[in-house]
């Protein structure tokens, strides 16, 4: 169960949400619509979890990703899913920079419709994980299309999985292979780029995205 | 003796396109409309009928017909601005004469009108009317106007000199003429009426045969297309100076231009409001019940429902899926937010990453620039993109941008084929298609021209292709 504060200013998705947080069994301290509020609830409440709307009142730009970068300063290592209705990598690397970079997610809204996906990411992220949606994973990989040549096809599909945040089990479940195999691939892609990862899920997301990041 | 005017027949020189009888109907003082064709002129071999077009129809008489009309028409002005002037004085203890000076001030409006029109007796070119619609419906309104233009008062002011300076001069001109033939050809008649048997030609010598009188009367008669010559000089330089008063001065057309400047970018904004308007509507309606359309399917199959529900509820959540791809990237299309949030630099670093060739970005702008011009010129870098992705062949682009002394200019460059031309694309097939990227590139050409931005392209066959956008940009301001 998960004290969760969550920040959205449509009506009609926040209820929703409460209503998807609360059938995982997580208890919603408080929903707020700005992102005023929403510092302010963070604050007083410290829950396990803030969800948080990118745009919002009352410049509806990118106030929600100000407070939860925010709130990470002040609250240092509060878990932050950051919701958009759009991808945005600059969005992404903001949140990223916020602190370590652990604990925070930064997914499209429209994961949400996939329910059982999103509870996953939302409980990772709680426990430290870094979740970045595959759109922005798409961008990153794009932008390096020049060290990432040396990879295979197959290769790339691994190393885009794991940017994600991922684990070998998850990513051997994308790719319908066995466990083993996503080893072997991510041990080849390590050599490829010359990093020098742990095998540890949350360490190896962050180095994947700072090599992406360039 | 002569009549003061030509029978009626002297065409009139007005549309440029109608044919001219003669020859001495053509040229004018002005760059004139191109001449009719010759071919259309009067059958040959009527030679009377060319002779009496060219005397009665021909130039040198509408230019006579033109002073001499001058004649009572400033009279009859001077009269006018006399009375007004003195009535409208003397009254103006009385608050009656106040508007009689008022009509005094505008008397030159209905007077330059006339004139524009009698103008084309002797000049071709039609002049335009100087004067602006008044704003609104109206009396007042009208009034205002009038009193703000700059030619009232020059049309006041060539009343004033129409009626103290030229219709004399005009008189004269024409008199002189008149009397001199008139003079020379009446010798006859004045002989046959003194009934001395002699007469005095124009007063200077004595005439005391009929031989003698009859040719002075020759005279006469041969000097009066000769005299007619000077007669057009002093109508042509009349017509210069009517045309230097009473022709819209540049500043009234600058001040038209600057209208229809103004009015195209009020368009453009509005249409450029538009567009937000209907991304935000998107974004905050659609997609949020889509979203939710979503969520909640999504949590219906979590029940894990019995065959066939089970897997209409799958189809229906994939394709909830489907349409949210879609819509993100309708809007996306119609106005990124990355431009709003983050500005160009940001904006076109989003380009780059989802164009399918790979793009570096080396721009230099800081700050935020105006939204009119970060719209164009992001909505230009963005075309220009999609025209290399489509047709250049290219495996590299580079984008730069810098902003020198407030110009803001951009270049994106392929590695391409070439050949990209602005009205279409060298991809005929493409064209045919009607997704040719050449009316795109029109319309960011159009977009940046309203800003006073340039659009340069350079596209040899062979390549490479450069794409060279500049634009003023005003100080960047201090939006975040």
């Amino acid at each position: 169960m998960l004290r969760v504060v969550l920040a959205e200013d449509s009506v009609l998705l926040r209820e929703g949400l409460v209503g998807l947080l609360e059938r995982f069994g997580h208890r919603v301290l408080a929903s707020v619509g700005t992102a005023d509020e929403l510092t302010a609830a963070a604050l007083e409440h410290r829950p396990d979890i803030v969800v948080t709307d990118v745009r919002m009142p009352p410049g509806f730009s990118d106030e929600g990703l100000r407070a939860a970068v925010g709130l990470r300063e002040k609250l240092p290592g509060l878990p932050v899913l950051v919701l958009s209705q759009y991808v945005q990598r600059t969005y992404a690397e903001d949140l990223l920079d916020a602190s370590d970079g652990t604990g925070v997610g930064y997914l499209l809204k429209e994961r949400i419709g996939h329910v059982e996906e999103f509870a996953d990411a939302l409980r990772r992220v709680s426990e430290g994980a870094t979740v970045v949606d595959p759109e922005v994973v798409r961008q990153l990989i794009r932008r390096r299309r020049d060290p990432l040549a040396r990879l295979t096809a197959r290769e790339v599909e691994v190393l885009a999985l794991m940017a994600e945040g991922r684990s070998n089990a998850s990513v051997a479940e994308a790719l319908h292979v066995g466990e083993g195999t996503v080893s072997k691939h991510f041990g080849s892609i390590l050599a490829k780029l010359d990093l020098d990862v742990s095998d540890a899920t949350n360490r190896r997301v962050l180095a994947v995205l700072a090599f992406l990041r360039g | 003796m002569l009549s003061p005017s030509p029978p009626s027949p002297s065409p009139e020189p007005g549309p440029p396109t109608s044919p001219k009888p003669g020859p001495t109907a053509s040229s004018g003082p002005r760059p004139a409309p191109p001449r009719a064709d010759p071919g259309v002129r009067a059958a040959p071999g009527s030679l009377p009928r060319t002779l009496s077009r060219r005397l009665l129809g021909g130039r040198p008489w509408r230019a006579a017909l033109y002073l001499l009309t001058s004649v009572p028409l400033g009279v009859a002005t001077l009269v006018a601005l006399l009375l007004l002037a003195v009535v409208g004085s003397a009254l103006t203890v009385l608050v009656i004469g106040v508007p009689l000076l008022l009509t005094l001030v505008l008397a030159g409006i209905p007077l330059a009108a006339l004139e524009r029109r009698r103008l084309r007796l002797i000049d071709p070119v039609p002049l335009l009317d100087p004067h602006r619609e008044p704003p609104e419906p109206g009396l007042t309104s009208w009034l205002r106007t009038r009193l703000q233009e700059r030619c009232t008062w020059r049309e006041l002011a060539y009343s004033l000199l129409f009626a103290f300076v030229l219709w004399p001069l005009e008189a004269l001109a024409v008199g002189s003429v008149l009397l001199v033939c008139g003079g020379l050809i009446g010798t006859p008649v004045m002989m046959a009426a003194g009934g001395d048997g002699e007469a005095r030609v124009l007063k200077l010598w004595l005439a005391d045969s009929w031989p003698e009188a009859f040719a002075v009367l020759l005279a006469g008669v041969v000097l009066l297309p000769l005299l007619t010559w000077p007669l057009g000089v002093v109508a042509r330089g009349r017509a210069v100076l009517t045309r230097a008063l009473l022709s819209p001065p540049d500043s009234a057309l600058d001040s038209r231009i600057a209208e229809l400047d103004r009015s195209r970018t009020r368009l453009v904004d509005a249409f450029e409001a538009e567009r937000r308007r209907i991304e935000r509507d998107l974004h905050d309606g659609a997609q949020q019940r889509l979203v939710a359309l979503s969520m909640t399917l999504g949590l219906a199959r979590l029940e894990r429902p019995a065959e066939p529900l089970g897997g209409l509820l799958d189809r229906a959540h994939e394709e909830a899926s489907v349409a949210l791809v879609e819509i993100r990237e309708l809007i996306h299309g119609i106005h990124p937010h990355i431009l709003t949030d983050r500005g160009l630099e940001a904006a076109v670093e989003d380009l780059a990453d989802r164009s399918p060739v790979p793009v570096e970005v080396l721009m230099a702008v800081p700050g935020r620039l105006p939204e009119a011009v970060e719209t164009a010129v992001y909505f230009a870098v963005s075309e220009a993109l999609t025209n290399v992705a489509k047709h250049s062949g290219a495996s590299r682009v580079t984008v730069t941008g810098v902003t020198v002394r407030k110009w803001l200019t951009v270049e994106v460059e392929d590695d391409g084929r070439g050949g990209a031309r602005l009205g279409g694309t060298a991809d005929a097939e493409e064209d045919e298609r009607g997704s040719g990227g050449g009316t795109g590139l029109q319309g960011v050409a159009d977009r940046l021209s309203v800003l006073g931005g340039t659009l340069l392209l350079s596209s040899p066959p062979g390549g490479p292709t450069v794409f060279r956008l500049e634009v003023p940009c005003p100080p960047a301001d201090s939006r975040t």
